[in-house]
C-alpha cells in the first residue's frame, strides 16, 4: 500500500523548508572531475594506442629530455601538500597561516606553469612536427591549461580570504576545500601524464 | 489530498524571476521551468530536424540527384542527424522530462544545482543556433553526424568548425544536466525514501547520468584534438601525416555508442512509470528492472566497437564485442517481458498516452531484433553502411525514444498545463504517426539488404518504388506533426481541466495541484514508498478468493 505522510502545513515549517538541504557542491564537483578525468582518460588512451600501432616516422624529431618535467612534478607534488598545510591552517582559524600557504601554492603553480614554458622553448619540435609532437603538446597543453584556471582559483581563494568579511573562514570553507580537490587532481592528473610521456 | 492554505511565498525568488509566460523566457531557476523550456525547445528542433528529413525523403523519391546539390544533400543529413540526436531527443528526454519529474520523485523542492541547470539549458539555444546557422555562413558540415576523419578533415573546414563547437556546448550542457541528476537522486531524497522504493524514472536518469559522466567528456577530448587537425593542421586523426583513423572512431564510439542508450534509457524510465498507471497494476519486476538498467549501463560501455566491425578490427576484438553486445538483448528482454507483463491482466485505459506507449514496445522489439542480427559479425559486414543500419537506428530512436516522447507528452500536458489534451485527435496523431513511421522505416530494412548505401543522394533505379513507399511513410509522419500541434496549442487554452491528478496516479508528481506551485508542495513533501501500488488491494482479494475456493 502506498503511504503518504500526514502534511503538516503549519506556515513555520515551509518558512524553514526552503534552504533547509545540506551543502552538495562539493559531491557536484567530485562527479565533475570524474568527467574531466575520463577527457584525460580518452587522451591518454589515444596516445597510447598510437604508440602501439603507429610508429615514428622515419625523419621526425621526437626527444624528451627528463630534468625539467622531473623539476615539475616535483613542484605541483610540493604545492598538494602547501594547499593541505593551508586546509589545515583554516581548520585551526589560522588565517594569516592560511593565506601564506595558498600565497606559496600559487607561486609554486605559476613557478611549474613558468618552467613547463621553458621545455616549450627548448623542445627541438613544434606542434605540428610530427603526431607525436602534437599529442606531446596537446596533453601537456590540456593540463597545463588545468594548472593555469586552478592558479587562478587560488589566487581567488587567497584574495577572498583576505577580506574582512570573513568569506573563507572555518565555517565557510567551501572555496577552499574545492580549489584544493581540484589542485589535487590535476596533480594526481601530472602524475600519470609523466609516467605514461616521459617514463614509459 | 487537498491542500487548502494558500502558499507561502518566498519573497526572494519572486522578487528575481518573472511570473507568466514570461518565466519561459527567463533565466528561471525552478526545475519545472526549466524542464518546460527544454521540452519547448527541443521540440521547435525536432520541427527543424524533421523538415530536413523531408528534404532527405523528397530527394531519394527519384534515383537520380534532382532536388537539391549533392553538396547540400551531404550538410541536410550532416544537419537532421546532429539535430535531432543533441537537440531533440537527448535534451527532451533526459533535460525535459528529468528535470520536470526527478526533484517530484525523490522528494526535493528542486534539483540540486539549480543555476547549474539553468546553465545547462541556456548553453542548448545558441549551440543550436550556431549548428543551423553554418549552413548560411559557409555551408555546413557534411561529414554526418559521426564526422569521420578524414572526410571531416577534407570538406570544408568552416561548417566542420561550427559543427564541432556546437556538439561541444551541448556535450557541455549534457554533462552538467548529468552531475545534477546525480546529486539531486543520490543526495536530495526525502529522508525516509529508500533508493529502492524511487520510481523507476530515477533509476533510469542516474544510469543515463553515469553514461553522460563517463562517455561525453572523451567525445569532447576528441572533438578538440579534431578540431586541432582542421585549424593547426596536426595529424592526429590524418593518416597522410602519421595519424590514425581508427584511433578517433573508437573515441568517438566510446560515447556515441553510450549515446544511444542516453536516448533510450530514460524513454525505458518514462515508459515504466506510464504503463502501470494506465493499466492500473504495479509496475512488473521493478528489482530486476534496476538491476537490467543497471546492467546496460556497463555493458553499454564496453561494446562500442561493433560499429567498427568493418574498420579492420582484429579478430579478438570481433569476438569479444560481438558476445558483449549479444548480452545485451538479456538486460533489455528482461525489461521488455516485465513491461509486456505489467500489461498483463491490467484494466488498460486505452488512451493516447498508452497508445504510444505500446508502439514503443512493438517498435523497440523490432529495433532490439535488427540490433542483435547487427552484432554479428558476418551479417554486419554484409549490411554496414546501408539502409538496413539507418532503419535498425530509426527504430531505436523514433519507435523508441521519439514515440515514449509523445506518450510522455499525451501523460503529463496535464501536469504540465492544468488542461487536458483532445483524446480523439491524439489518436489520430498516434494512427498517422505509428502507419507512417513503419512504412518509411520497414522497407529501408529491405533496401539495405538489398545494398542500398547510406548517405548517398543517388541509387540504383531498381529500388526507386520501394524508396517513394518509404518517403510516402515520411509524408504521413510530417503530417501527424499537424495534429499535434493543434491539440497541444488549442487545448492549453480550450482543453478539459484536468484537476491535480486526472490518471488516479501515486507518484508524487500528482500530489500536488497543476500546474504545481512554485516548489512544488505547498506544505511538507509527501513520502511515497510504493509508487506503484495500484489495485494491490484487489489483487490480494483475488488471491484470497483463489485460496477459499481450492479449500
Amino acid at each position: 500500500m502506498t503511504t503518504i505522510t500526514p502534511i503538516d502545513q503549519s506556515p513555520k515549517e515551509q518558512e524553514v523548508q526552503h534552504d533547509l538541504h545540506a551543502d552538495h557542491r562539493l559531491f557536484g564537483l567530485v562527479a565533475f572531475l570524474i568527467a574531466d578525468g575520463m577527457t584525460f582518460a580518452g587522451f591518454f588512451a589515444a596516445y597510447l594506442t598510437f604508440k602501439a600501432v603507429n610508429p615514428l616516422l622515419p625523419d621526425a624529431i621526437y626527444e624528451l629530455e627528463l630534468p625539467l618535467p622531473t623539476l615539475n612534478t616535483i613542484l605541483l607534488l610540493v604545492s598538494s601538500a602547501t594547499f593541505h598545510r593551508a586546509g589545515q591552517a583554516l581548520n585551526k582559524s589560522d588565517s594569516k597561516s592560511c593565506q601564506k600557504w595558498l600565497l606559496i601554492t600559487a607561486s609554486l603553480g605559476l613557478a611549474f606553469l613558468a618552467s613547463q614554458m621553458v621545455e616549450y622553448f627548448t623542445l627541438p619540435f613544434g606542434l605540428t612536427d610530427n603526431l607525436y609532437a602534437s599529442t606531446f603538446y596537446a596533453l601537456t597543453g590540456f593540463h597545463g591549461l588545468h594548472v593555469t584556471l586552478g592558479a587562478f582559483m587560488i589566487l581567488i581563494v587567497w584574495w577572498q580570504s583576505r577580506q574582512p568579511g570573513g568569506r573563507i573562514t572555518s565555517q565557510n570553507k567551501f572555496p577552499l576545500e574545492a580549489a584544493e580537490l581540484y589542485w589535487h587532481f590535476v596533480d594526481g592528473i601530472w602524475v600519470i601524464l609523466f609516467i605514461i610521456l616521459y617514463l614509459v | 489530498m487537498t491542500i487548502t492554505i494558500p502558499p507561502k511565498s518566498n519573497k526572494e525568488s519572486e522578487g528575481l524571476q518573472p511570473k507568466g509566460f514570461l518565466r519561459y523566457f527567463s533565466f528561471s531557476l525552478d526545475h519545472k521551468v526549466i524542464g518546460i523550456q527544454y521540452l519547448v525547445c527541443g521540440f521547435l528542433f525536432y520541427l527543424v530536424g524533421g523538415a530536413l528529413a523531408s528534404a532527405i525523403r523528397i530527394e531519394l523519391t527519384s534515383p537520380i540527384s534532382d532536388f537539391m546539390p549533392r553538396d547540400v544533400y551531404n550538410q541536410v543529413l550532416t544537419l537532421h542527424g546532429t539535430i535531432m540526436i543533441f537537440l531533440w531527443i537527448v535534451p527532451v528526454v533526459n533535460g525535459a522530462f528529468g528535470n520536470y519529474l526527478i526533484p517530484f520523485y525523490v522528494g526535493a523542492r528542486d534539483m540540486a544545482f539549480p543555476r547549474l541547470n539553468a546553465v545547462a539549458f541556456w548553453l542548448i539555444p545558441p549551440a543550436g543556433l550556431m549548428l543551423i546557422s553554418s549552413y548560411f555562413i559557409n555551408g555546413a558540415a557534411q561529414s554526418g553526424w559521426t564526422a569521420y576523419p578524414p572526410l571531416s578533415i577534407t570538406t570544408p573546414a568552416a561548417g566542420q568548425i561550427i559543427w564541432i563547437l556546437s556538439v561541444l556546448l551541448l556535450g557541455g550542457s549534457s554533462i552538467f544536466g548529468g552531475i545534477n541528476f546525480i546529486a539531486t537522486i543520490l543526495k536530495l531524497r526525502r529522508p525516509g525514501l529508500k533508493l529502492m522504493q524511487l520510481p523507476m524514472y530515477c533509476w533510469a536518469m542516474l544510469g543515463t547520468s553515469i553514461l553522460v559522466v563517463l562517455s561525453t567528456p572523451v567525445l569532447a577530448g576528441t572533438l578538440i584534438l579534431l578540431s586541432f587537425d582542421i585549424v593547426a593542421h596536426t595529424g592526429f586523426f590524418n593518416p597522410t601525416l602519421g595519424g590514425n583513423v581508427i584511433v578517433y572512431q573508437h573515441l568517438f564510439w566510446f560515447y556515441s555508442h553510450p549515446a544511444v542508450y542516453i536516448m533510450v534509457l530514460p524513454a525505458f524510465g518514462l515508459v515504466s512509470e506510464i504503463l502501470p498507471i494506465h493499466s492500473r497494476k504495479p509496475l512488473f519486476g521493478y528489482t530486476t528492472m534496476v538491476y537490467s538498467i543497471m546492467a546496460i549501463v556497463f555493458l553499454g560501455l564496453i561494446v562500442w566497437a561493433h560499429h567498427m566491425f568493418t574498420s579492420g578490427t582484429p579478430p579478438w576484438m570481433r569476438l569479444f564485442f560481438t558476445i558483449a553486445t549479444s548480452f545485451i538483448a538479456v538486460p533489455t528482454g528482461i525489461k521488455f517481458f516485465n513491461w509486456v507483463a505489467t500489461l498483463w491482466g491490467g484494466k488498460i485505459s486505452l488512451n493516447s498516452a498508452i497508445l504510444f506507449s505500446c508502439g514503443f514496445i512493438v517498435n523497440f522489439v523490432l529495433g532490439g531484433i535488427t540490433g542483435v542480427a547487427l552484432a554479428q559479425v558476418p551479417f554486419d559486414i554484409h549490411v554496414h553502411d546501408t539502409y538496413f543500419v539507418v532503419a535498425h537506428f530509426h527504430y531505436i530512436v523514433y519507435g523508441g525514444s521519439v514515440f515514449v516522447i509523445f506518450s510522455s507528452i499525451y501523460h503529463w500536458y496535464p501536469k504540465f498545463t492544468g488542461r487536458m489534451l483532445n483524446e480523439k485527435i491524439g489518436r489520430i496523431h498516434f494512427i498517422l504517426t505509428f502507419v507512417g513511421f513503419n512504412l518509411c522505416f520497414a522497407p529501408q530494412h529491405w533496401l539495405g539488404m538489398n545494398g542500398m548505401p547510406r548517405r548517398v543522394a543517388e541509387y540504383d533505379p531498381q529500388f526507386t518504388f520501394v524508396n517513394q513507399l518509404s518517403s510516402f511513410g515520411a509524408l504521413l509522419m510530417a503530417l501527424s506533426t499537424l495534429p499535434f500541434l493543434w491539440n497541444v496549442i488549442h487545448s492549453s487554452f480550450k482543453g478539459e481541466i484536468a484537476g491535480e491528478n486526472p490518471w488516479q496516479a501515486l507518484t508524487p508528481e500528482w500530489l500536488t495541484s497543476s500546474p504545481p506551485p512554485v516548489e512544488n508542495w505547498l506544505g511538507e513533501a509527501p513520502l511515497v514508498t510504493d509508487p506503484y501500488g495500484y489495485g494491490k488491494k484487489q489483487l490480494q482479494e483475488q488471491f484470497n478468493d483463489l485460496e477459499s475456493e481450492k479449500q
